[in-house]
């Protein structure tokens, strides 16, 4: 009866010689996978969005948080003239990356995601494009 | 009163300082015990505990304190006003009151005047030795016992249900193992034939400054010694017996209704428990502030007095909860047998080997 209590304070004593597994947050940054569904970026191609406001993106997305509205530009080519995404209402499922025929949507390892005004929740296309 | 001012200068000094000095202490302990309790247990789930406030989180418990001594102070409507506002005084005093007759050191000289470090007591030249409350053990008891009126009254007078339960399981309890701890406390009454603490201290000097202790000297007291700890552990209600305000259960037990400086005083009560109680087995059963010579007697006071914090947080990050009839048969049908055996035996112990 009292060799299981002498053995859990042993194993509770041992543990604290362990080296911590705290992440110390904003001093150390987690090691995200490559994987990882952050938020989205539109992939730049010749100086210019690659999308082509093919509307499947915003067809296929579950939560229904994208906003797409195409615009002709002067070689008479489909464009994105507004791109948004609504960060309260995305799940980061990633069904938009993989239904863009030219592969023009990708999701970053940003995860910091957090703001004060309900209105920086809406990314803009111009927030969206990856940085150089 | 002539009698009491009869005393030389001297004495109302050290008294003062005494006093000062170790309720400073004890306040600055039950202050960084709850850093110590945060960091111990941390280190203890592979954790870090407080980081960020102060270097390596050191300023944490002036933090807590001054979050909560600005929190907006609520009284509920339908509370009983005065008793549930001198609830939280009634659980504090008792803790930090039984200091008084703690012998935390040997006697120190100054000017030629003997001072004897404990609170409560003279040293006489004329007789020669220290003179203290000669009930000391049993002031501590009754002082062990205060402290649940002022739980049992914020429980009552709180008017929430979950308070009146949490207050109604620490009654139980307290009053239960308080049987066992007083039990345990009669092997070292059988061993000292004083219930002076400076009696009990000065018995327990010894080779090594070891072996005089009352844990060692026989097998009965040793296992008085633990479950006096155990027992004292539950009349504090501490982790494995933290009933009274099991969180999963009753919200927080008595202290739901309680915000702002009246909770951090119950905060504060229940960390001076636990420094008391160890201060009080570490005199009974660990030999005081005898130790090995290499150190002044109230260093291995106060390291003795730590180390029993440091094993009450050890226990509280090892064990879950007890069950409340699981608590109950423990004290009822497993403690009492034993330390009403454990006195008898005690007795035949000193009859036979003396």
């Amino acid at each position: 009866m009292i060799m299981p209590l002498l053995q859990g304070l042993k194993i509770t004593f041992l543990h604290m010689f362990k080296k911590p597994v705290t992440l110390q947050y904003p001093d150390e940054r987690p090691n995200v996978v490559p994987n990882f569904r952050g938020l989205h970026g539109l992939k730049v191609s010749h100086e210019r969005a690659k999308c082509v406001a093919c509307y499947l993106c915003p067809t296929v997305c579950p939560a229904k948080c994208i906003t797409v509205e195409a615009g002709e530009d002067a070689n008479h080519d489909k464009f994105a003239a507004r791109y948004e995404i609504d960060m309260l209402r995305c799940i980061f499922c990633g069904y938009c990356v993989e239904a863009c025929p030219v592969d023009a949507l990708k999701m970053t390892q940003e995860f910091e995601l957090a703001s004060y005004k309900r209105e920086d929740f809406v990314f803009v296309k111009e927030r969206l494009l990856e940085k150089k | 009163m002539d009698a009491l001012l009869a005393l030389p200068p001297m004495y109302y000094v050290a008294m003062v300082a005494k006093v000062l000095i170790a309720f400073v202490f004890v306040l600055l302990t039950v202050a960084y015990a709850t850093y110590a309790e945060r960091k111990v247990i941390g280190f203890m789930q592979v954790r870090l505990g407080p980081m960020r406030t102060g270097w390596y989180g050191l300023l944490q418990p002036i933090a807590d304190g001054l979050k909560l001594f600005f929190k907006e102070e609520v009284v509920p409507k339908q509370a009983s006003t005065f008793a549930f506002l001198i609830a939280p005084l009634i659980a504090l005093v008792p803790a930090f009151i039984s200091f008084a007759v703690i012998p935390f050191g040997g006697n120190v000289e100054v000017f030629g005047y003997t001072i004897p470090l404990q609170i409560a007591s003279v040293y006489d030249p004329t007789v020669g030795r220290v003179l203290d409350l000669n009930v000391g053990v049993l002031y501590i008891l009754g002082m062990a016992s205060l402290g649940v009126y002022g739980i049992v009254l914020a429980g009552w007078s709180s008017n929430s249900k979950y308070s009146l339960l949490g207050g109604l399981r620490a009654s139980a309890q307290m009053i239960s193992y308080e049987l066992a701890a007083g039990l345990a406390i009669v092997s070292i009454f059988l061993m000292s034939g004083s219930l002076s603490l400076n009696q009990i201290v000065a018995d327990q000097a010894g080779a090594f400054g070891v072996a005089g202790w009352y844990l060692f000297r026989n097998p009965f007291t040793f296992l008085a010694g633990i479950i006096f700890f155990i027992c004292s552990i539950a009349e504090i209600n501490r982790t494995p017996f933290d009933l009274p305000e099991a969180e999963t259960e009753l919200v927080s037990g008595f202290c739901t209704e309680y915000s702002s400086m009246k909770y951090a005083m119950f905060f504060m009560a229940e960390y001076a428990n636990m420094v008391t109680v160890c201060a009080v087995t570490t005199t009974l059963f660990l030999g005081g502030w005898h130790g090995p010579a290499f150190l002044p007697g109230w260093m291995w006071f106060i390291a003795k007095v730590y180390f029993l914090i440091f094993c009450c947080m050890w226990i509280r990050a090892t064990y879950p909860r007890y069950r409340y009839d699981q608590l109950m048969r423990l004290g009822w049908k497993v403690f009492l047998p034993i330390t009403l055996v454990n006195v008898v035996a005690t007795a035949l112990w000193i009859m036979v080997v003396g």
